[in-house]
């Protein structure tokens, strides 16, 4: 439910950081496709960070919180329904994206359909590690600034694989070597979070 | 404990089952902080304590709060989301059956709002919106931090109206106030809290 009202505030962002990039990149429609991942997953990193900003600031207020601690839920249960949440998010926002990157940045369309699934396990991964570090975070003075120090550096080999696995797709090349990377990462991210979201609320 | 010093310091309290308790004091007093430790949100750093059989200081306090009922005066629930969802959400999280909504609205006069945004109703219908969310819960302990703040006189004898019958129904309430004279008015125990202490009984 709540996920409604964060996609119309943050793809709309989305949409416009991908035209930007474009029109960044010039008139010439050359060189646009081979930067097409790394725009893309540049993009798809900012509307993560606003996400998560977001998904853990309605729950801020003093009173939510306790109200909603007072349910008494089960951290791992909690911890794996944000995740999901966040990574619909992260899917719906990369569908935009991805057909605003074959109009932008002229990706071929069969390039892009065949990167679909590594996108998938990407942003899952993304929004697994991303609802962890959220919730290390949240309540704190500087939140939006710590998330993105924080998470950068979790988020880097992620974005890596994804750009890799992303341009082989597109240009040929060991499409899935990196997608193992991203799908190691998933379940490590999943574990961390089933394990650690608990004492991470309480904290 | 914050920054060093004790949030709370020599309480010694026991609230009977079914009564209502007011806590009285100014900001800081430690009121709110006491209600979190009641609802299990903070632990004990010393002292002991039980709260619904549970043992504040070595029963794991997340089993403790699934029969604690919180309402904050700065709103308890999702803005974003409408009336009707926000209790469709409290209700499924606990399995409560959903058929309890309607006549829950119907109770805190909300049902021509079920579809209204939280955030866009005024501050008497957001805490009625509180209270539909315990109501729905029917939490054994209701705590209630500040819950008159910023309601008219209409408002708080509703709100007076509704905890009577609360606790006609078996509920513990604790409510914390900073004004005396609201709090004589309903409550029949009154604790007066100075500096994270419990003053008078």
């Amino acid at each position: 439910m709540r996920s409604r009202v964060l996609l119309w505030q943050v793809v709309p962002f989305g949409v416009m950081a991908l035209l930007l990039s474009g029109l960044a990149l010039g008139p010439q429609q050359v060189g646009h496709s081979s930067a097409a991942p790394g725009l893309f997953y540049l993009v798809v990193v900012l509307v993560a960070l606003l996400m998560i900003n977001r998904s853990h600031a309605i729950e801020t207020s003093r009173g939510t919180r306790a109200s909603v601690a007072t349910l008494g839920l089960d951290p791992a249960g909690v911890f794996l329904g944000k995740a999901l949440a966040l990574a619909i998010e992260l899917w719906l926002s990369a569908i935009v994206l991805l057909a605003g990157s074959v109009v932008v940045l002229h990706t071929a369309l069969h390039g892009t359909l065949m990167a679909v699934p590594s996108v998938l396990v990407t942003l899952g991964a993304i929004a697994a590690a991303g609802t962890l570090y959220g919730a290390l975070t949240t309540g704190g003075n500087a939140a939006a600034t710590l998330l993105p120090v924080l998470s950068l550096p979790a988020f880097a080999p992620l974005l890596i694989a994804g750009e890799r696995s992303y341009s082989a797709a597109l240009h040929g090349g060991a499409l899935l070597e990196w997608w193992v990377i991203s799908v190691v990462a998933l379940a490590v991210y999943l574990g961390m979070g089933i394990l650690l979201y608990g004492v991470l609320e309480e904290s | 404990m914050a920054n060093g010093f004790p949030l709370l310091s020599g309480v010694d309290l026991e609230l009977a089952p079914s009564s209502l308790t007011v806590l009285v004091g100014a900001n800081g007093a430690g009121k709110t902080s006491l209600l979190q430790l009641l609802a299990g949100l903070i632990g004990l750093t010393s002292g002991e304590g039980t709260v619904l059989g549970f043992n504040l200081a070595t029963d794991d306090r997340r089993l403790l709060r699934r029969h604690v009922g919180w309402l904050g005066h700065e709103g308890s629930f999702y803005d974003d989301l409408t009336v009707r969802e926000n209790l469709t959400f409290a209700a499924k999280a606990l399995d409560r059956p959903l058929d309890d909504l309607s006549s829950v609205l119907a109770r805190v006069d909300l049902e021509g709002r079920r579809d209204t945004i939280a955030k866009s109703l005024s501050a008497g219908q957001r805490r009625r919106l509180g209270l539909a969310w315990l109501l729905l819960r029917r939490p054994q302990l209701w705590l209630l931090d500040e819950p008159y703040a910023s309601l008219d006189d209409e408002g708080r004898t509703f709100f007076d109206a509704l905890l009577g019958e609360v606790i006609d129904r078996g509920a513990t309430v604790v409510v914390s106030s900073h004004d005396p004279l609201r709090s004589a008015q309903l409550a029949p125990i009154t604790l007066t809290m100075v500096g994270g202490r419990v003053v008078t009984p």
